[in-house]
């Protein structure tokens, strides 16, 4: 085999990232920094990982950050509403969970349906519902903050701050989603009618593909993960605002792009999707920590970085 | 008479374009080796090679679209270097490509425009532009609105849109690959028209095409290419279809049709008042097990919206009996798992997906024979193995992307995809459309053994001679009517020209 950039150009520019970062702060290597890390970025990973097969059949979601944040308080109200007649439990928290995953399979469907039913553009149709699932939990917070019922929260704490053999559940549950995305994605035939759709519609149709079945089913399994991540989330704060989730949705693009999933649809692989998770998040915590460049200019450096994740990565010019 | 003349003065005129020790790689790969020819002005010269051997390369290089690795290319005496098909196209070199080359979403008369808007002042002068386009379409004798979309107009009509974009151009050089690929004889005529004109006028033109009566027809002279490497170049006349298919292929051929097959099983397939809107209306026909049935009508005549319709790929009404069952066929994998496959006409934007691989074009319609919850790659392999056997399908290299394929080869690679869903019904449209001479006997035998092992075929052509050659009974549409129906004795040449045009109705056609 030989070398080849849009394999390895995420792969390399991780490592020189972490080199790099090593030398800046000692601290930055250090296990407790990585947990905090990959914790922290565990929620847009998931969301990620869903992004990757929506952009993958040629579509894009613009609006899982404000639906994360809609679903976030709205797992709280349900949540704050049953602990007066069943009390701070574990039922109480399996149905905020169930209640979660369900919005976001219902947002999703939502979402596919009018894509693929109603012929309504992706970047339109998300579009709205990023201003809607905004509006939405901005009216149920009144304008101000959904809190989680006190006793409630600590009970709810070790789902994001505990784990197993000191690996937090949400490293985990992204973990686990990374890994059974990639097999989807690279093994399944589901993975590759996505691609196939990506490339050419006409094509997947005539070759006895469900286009819109399929399609459909990735803005369900997004919002569903999205659903995921809000109940990693929600344990953190405790809490759900107007402010909750925002630019999610470009943090999600943005990872799955730098990934070399291309943007067109066609070809999307997951791995290269965490690898590009790890990538901003890591870039934000060493401006945090290190004092060379304001963290305010966070956003600049990952902006220069999604471009020039594409230009590496842009097929080579058939060679004249 | 005329191309005599030009034979004689040929001798005197200097070669306008010549290709001088040219060779090409692509990465590691080779596949044209010091490669000398040259074209003449008021000559048309042929190029003609199996599929995969280099034409198609070859012309790109010479209209700047790619570069050639070694040699030179020499414009009116002097070596040139075109950076780029503009390049070219500034000295008035002009390419019709083998894979169209239209926006879909622009009219006939932007697309004939393109990138050389006519202006008055700031302003785009439309009205011109509409005027001319009109012209250049009648001149090809072609009856679309120059304000149609591309995405609505046919293959053909593409094809007589991307010639009138080439002579709007007013070139000196014309190279035009298979442009009469998509055609019918009557249209390939029309065009050939323009081709004597063009000659007339000085114009030296280069094209290629697999229908070797054609190159007969209008060639003066003729470069065989077999493997990337340059085999004879001679005049026409002295080379008989026979001579140029030998040098082709580089081995002697026989029979082009195999034997035809005469008998016929139970019927299988019963379609009755099928009716696509637009397209096609009340159309009935029967299938029998082990035949061969063919479908003939001018282009536009409905035939391949009939089977689209049939197959589940655009929205028909109509009655499907299947053995003596009903069918319901909503979408294309209803007729799949019902055991009917349709194989498109139009393999770059329904076929294929140019920017994959083979093994992922070959196993996509067949997916779910080789997934339970994971895709067997191994097996995968397997079958691609055996499809490039079985198919000849020539590739560079294994994982090469299938839009680097050569245009032959992509089709038997269709061919192969198709046929690896394992159907009952094969309903093949345009089945050697771009196809060498030497492949295309393989692929009439091999719809024969398929009929032979019980299977029922369906075979729509713009090829008088493919229907003829291959089917026992022949169905003709004619303005999205079946026109009639000949079988045995009556599948001649003047029989099914007569229906196609409406100058004869349709005496047995009841079954
Ligand atoms: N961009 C490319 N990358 C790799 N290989 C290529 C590329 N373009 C063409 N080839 C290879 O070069 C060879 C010649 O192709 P070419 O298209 O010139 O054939 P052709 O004679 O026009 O065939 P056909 O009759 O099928 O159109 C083929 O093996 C083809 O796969
Ligand atoms: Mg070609």
């Amino acid at each position: 085999m030989k070398f080849d950039l849009k394999v390895w150009g995420p792969i390399i520019a991780l490592i020189v990232l972490c080199v790099a970062g090593a030398f800046m702060n000692e601290n930055f290597l250090s296990a407790a920094n990585i947990t905090n890390v990959l914790s922290r970025s565990a929620f847009i990973g998931i969301i990620a990982v869903g992004m990757t097969f929506v952009i993958t059949t040629g579509g894009l979601d613009l609006s899982v950050g404000s639906m994360a944040a809609f679903i976030a308080g709205v797992m709280i109200l349900i949540m704050n509403y049953l602990i007066p007649s069943m009390g701070v439990t574990v039922g109480v928290v399996l149905i905020g969970m169930a209640a979660a995953l369900a919005l976001g399979f219902v947002a999703g469907l939502l979402n596919g349906l009018l894509i693929t039913k109603m012929r309504i553009e992706a970047f339109i149709v998300t579009l709205g519902g990023l201003g809607i699932f905004r509006s939405l939990v901005t009216w149920l917070a009144d304008g101000g903050t959904i809190s989680l019922d006190f006793d409630m929260r600590t009970f709810y704490r070790p789902v994001y701050y505990d784990g197993i053999l000191g690996i937090s559940w949400p490293i985990i549950v992204f973990a686990i989603v990374a890994i059974l995305g990639e097999i989807a994605m690279r093994y399944t035939a589901y993975g590759r009618h996505c691609a196939a759709i990506g490339s050419n519609e006409q094509v997947a149709r005539y070759s006895a593909v469900h286009v819109d079945r399929v399609r459909t089913a990735t803005y369900v399994i997004l919002g569903v993960l999205v659903g995921v991540a809000t109940i990693m989330y929600v344990p953190r704060l405790g809490s759900a605002s107007s402010s909750t989730g925002v630019l999610w949705e470009l943090e999600a693009i943005a990872a799955v792009i730098i990934g070399g999933t291309t943007l067109q649809g066609g070809f999307g692989r997951v791995w290269g999707t965490v690898i590009g998770v790890l990538i901003l998040s890591l870039i934000g915590n060493l401006l945090n920590l290190t004092d060379y460049v304001s963290p305010y200019l966070n956003g600049a450096i990952q902006g220069v970085i999604i471009i020039l994740a594409v230009v590496l990565q842009r097929e080579k010019r058939a060679s004249r | 008479m005329q191309a005599n003349a030009q034979m004689v003065t040929q001798g005197e005129s200097a070669p306008v374009l010549e290709l001088r020790n040219v060779s090409r790689f692509f990465g590691p790969v080779q596949v044209l080796f010091d490669l000398n020819f040259d074209l003449r002005p008021g000559e048309v010269h042929a190029l003609i090679g199996e599929n995969g051997a280099g034409k198609s390369t070859t012309m790109k290089i010479m209209t700047g679209y790619i570069g050639a690795s070694e040699g030179e290319i020499i414009l009116d005496g002097k070596p040139v270097v075109f950076h780029s098909a503009e390049d070219a196209e500034n000295e008035g070199v002009e390419l019709i490509h083998q894979e169209f080359n239209l926006a879909e979403q622009l009219t006939v008369e932007e697309n004939v425009f393109l990138g050389r808007e006519l202006k008055k002042g700031f302003l785009l002068d439309q009205k011109t532009m509409r005027d001319r386009t009109r012209d250049l379409l009648a001149q090809l004798e072609t009856n679309v609105s120059p304000r149609a979309r591309i995405s609505e107009i046919s293959v053909p009509e593409m094809q007589m849109v991307e010639i009138s974009k080439a002579l709007s151009r007013n070139a000196r050089v014309l190279i035009m690959d298979e442009p009469t690929a998509a055609l019918t004889s009557a249209e390939a005529e029309v065009l050939f028209k323009q081709v004597d004109r063009l000659r007339a006028e000085g114009v030296a033109i280069l094209y290629t095409s697999h229908k070797l009566e054609e190159v007969k027809r209008i060639a003066d002279r003729v470069t065989v290419l077999r493997d990337g490497r340059h085999v004879l170049t001679a005049p026409a006349s002295d080379l008989s279809e026979e001579d140029m298919a030998t040098a082709m292929v580089g081995r002697e051929m026989s029979n082009l049709f195999p034997p035809k097959r005469t008998e016929a099983g139970d019927v299988v397939l019963e379609v009755a008042n099928m009716a696509v809107p637009r397209y096609v209306e009340n159309a009935s026909f029967t299938l029998r097990r082990g035949e061969i049935l063919g479908i003939a009508g001018l282009i536009g005549s409905g035939r391949t919206e009939l089977m689209e319709g049939l197959v589940g790929a655009r929205a028909a009404t109509g009655t499907v009996t299947l053995n003596g069952e009903p069918l319901r066929i909503r979408n294309v994998d209803d007729a799949r798992k019902a055991g009917i496959v349709y194989l498109t006409e139009d393999r770059k934007a329904r076929g294929l997906l140019l920017n994959q691989g083979m093994r992922q074009n070959l196993t996509l319609l067949a997916l779910s024979q080789f997934s339970n919850v994971l895709i067997d790659g191994k097996a995968e392999e397997a079958a691609l193995d055996k499809a490039i056997t079985e198919f000849d399908i020539r590739a560079p290299y294994r994982d090469v992307k299938v839009g680097n394929l050569s245009g032959g080869n992509q089709q038997k690679l269709l061919l192969a995809k198709t046929m690896l869903a394992d159907p009952d019904i094969v309903i093949i449209d345009e089945p050697t459309r771009g196809i060498d001479i030497g492949t295309k006997q393989q692929i009439y035998e091999f719809i024969h053994r398929l009929a032979g092992e019980g299977k029922s075929i369906i075979v729509i052509s713009s090829e008088m001679a493919e229907v003829i050659g291959l089917a026992n009974r022949v169905m003709v549409m004619r303005l999205g009517r079946v026109a009639g129906e000949v079988s045995g004795e009556d599948v001649n040449e003047d029989t099914i020209v007569k229906l196609a045009m409406g100058i004869t109705s349709g005496t047995n056609n009841e079954v």
